[in-house]
């Protein structure tokens, strides 16, 4: 592959990423006038405001997210859902698409259901609600769902969408991303193989310049594998 | 535990050229060795060899908070369980927690309280566990350095990597990082935990007495060795993400080519092809 790796150089928390007259940004914290990286990650700066992209974390709720949770409790009027976070996520009956009476929860998701909703809302103690009444939340019924870590997500969906639906013209799956790590692959056994192997890079290279082309580059070869002679 | 009762009284552990029992001078480290990102389950995790010292750390969260009447409202818990594996002493560590692992254990998840950014994840926790499998006296030192270095693995936010080391008096000279026999016949052993970037002390104890110009002394030797492992804790980290593409596609398993069915055999039986 050509696209050799042309890394950006990473922070460590501690490190100083900016001297005054700059904003500390998400990642970062300000002592002194100065600004230093808190969590590690790669430097970015943009318009004066410095701020820290993690390489690693867990998945912190924030409005309007799409995720991908699995319903992991009911009770009478609402649910609640495992969204990969450290906070438990109830989804009220009147948030659901459905006209649900009260105590028939069961009806419309049952344990163990993964569905694709949205966080209404998180307030200071981070609480969270989550809706579906948004119009791409769905019961997700079939494929399979796989988990990456929720600090490489922007990388799997691209500018504008662009990555994740670069994989899905060349693989032919249908694709969910929750912005929580959890991605929804439809397909073929053989195309939803060859696109978790695409998601799988993405996730390895996330930092790497030309990684376009590098997941480009591998679905084509998996795809072309095993249509001529196999080996016998 | 070495039989203390036939050990020469005039046992000396420091030599006339002031070479230490391993041939380090008052000043020096052990060699250490520190590794990011090992365990695959934890949200991070590092390994440390610091002299005999083995030394696994792993961090989970921030997590739900269990048990649940533990939870803060206003900020995540930073919980820490320092454990020693049975076989890392010379006799048998009898498994569990004890009155001195609970006590490291503590002192080691305030060190760490004081530098997350707890405020961030509340209801929360932040676990971190402290497994030590080869124990050569400093293993709190060891277990906290490789332990911050784990944290930061898991993206926790945090001020800055806490680095610690020990200084201790053997034979009446005040020295750098004790090793086993020098803190078991030494005079006093005295670790510390520093916050290097602003040199705030996170953790300081001491065992056994020390004046206060060798208290003095012995702080200088930590705090200029903790500027030595801070660089190495750095390092690792920056080993552990600066891996090139082709690292990465020479390390991955070939790519597992999902397996077509082989085209149907016919049923080989005794009574030939169908229809004779």
């Amino acid at each position: 592959m050509q696209s050799s790796g042309a890394l950006r150089p990473i922070v460590i928390p501690g490190e100083a990423v900016g001297g005054p007259g700059l904003k500390p940004g998400p990642g970062t914290y300000s002592e002194g006038g100065r600004v230093f990286a808190a969590q590690l990650g790669i430097r970015n700066e943009h318009e004066g405001l410095v701020s820290v992209i993690p390489l690693n974390g867990r998945y912190i709720p924030q409005r309007g997210d799409a995720v991908i949770g699995e319903v992991v409790d009911q009770g009478p009027s609402h649910w609640l859902v495992d969204i990969n976070s450290p906070y438990p996520a109830p989804l009220h009956a009147t948030e659901s698409p459905w006209r649900v009476e009260f105590g028939d929860t069961a009806r419309y998701l049952k344990v163990g259901d993964v569905i694709m909703c949205h966080v209404l809302s998180v307030d200071e103690i981070k609480r969270v609600q989550l809706t579906m009444q948004e119009r791409e939340a769905r019961r997700l019924t079939g494929g399979m769902v796989i988990e990456i870590s929720p600090t490489k997500v922007p990388r799997v969906i691209g500018k504008q969408g662009s990555m994740v639906s670069l994989i899905m013209d060349l693989t032919g799956c249908r694709i969910y991303v929750g912005q929580n790590g959890r991605i929804w692959l439809d397909g073929d056994d053989r195309s939803a193989a060859i696109a978790t192997m695409a998601i799988r890079l993405i996730e390895e290279r996330a930092q790497a310049v030309g990684l376009t082309e590098a997941v480009r580059e591998l679905i084509e070869r998996e795809k072309g594998r095993g249509r001529g002679p196999r080996p016998s | 535990m070495e039989d203390i009762e036939h050990i020469e009284k005039e046992m000396k552990l420091i030599n006339s050229d002031g070479r230490r029992l391993d041939g380090r001078s008052f000043d020096e480290l052990r060699p250490i060795r520190i590794e990011a990102g090992v365990l695959r389950r934890a949200d991070g995790s590092a390994y440390i060899e610091w002299g005999g010292n083995k030394v696994l750390a792993a961090v989970y969260g921030p997590r739900e908070a269990h048990p649940r009447h533990l939870q803060d409202p206003a900020r995540a818990l930073v919980q820490c369980r320092y454990n020693m594996a049975p076989f890392s002493v010379s006799d048998r560590k009898r498994p569990g927690p004890d009155r001195r692992s609970v006590e490291i254990s503590k002192v080691i998840s305030e060190a760490f309280s004081s530098v997350v950014f707890k405020e961030q994840f509340p209801r929360t926790s932040v676990d971190i566990f402290i497994e030590v499998l080869q124990a050569d006296a400093g293993t709190r030192c060891a277990g906290l350095t490789a332990a911050s270095v784990a944290l930061a693995d898991a993206g926790v936010p945090m001020r800055d990597l806490v680095t610690s080391c020990a200084s201790g008096k053997i034979d009446d000279v005040v020295c750098l990082d004790l090793n086993k026999d020098e803190d078991n016949f030494g005079d006093a052993d005295c670790p510390m935990a520093i916050v290097p970037r602003t040199g705030d002390v996170v953790l300081l104890q001491m065992d056994g007495h020390l004046t206060y110009d060798e208290f003095q002394k012995a702080m200088g030797l930590s705090i200029d060795a903790t500027k030595r492992i801070y660089e190495m804790q750095r390092d690792a980290l920056r080993r552990r993400y600066s891996v090139t593409l082709e690292d990465i596609l020479k390390e991955a398993p070939p790519a597992a080519a999902p397996v077509e069915p082989e085209p149907e055999q016919p049923p080989e039986d005794d009574f030939g092809p169908e229809g004779i």
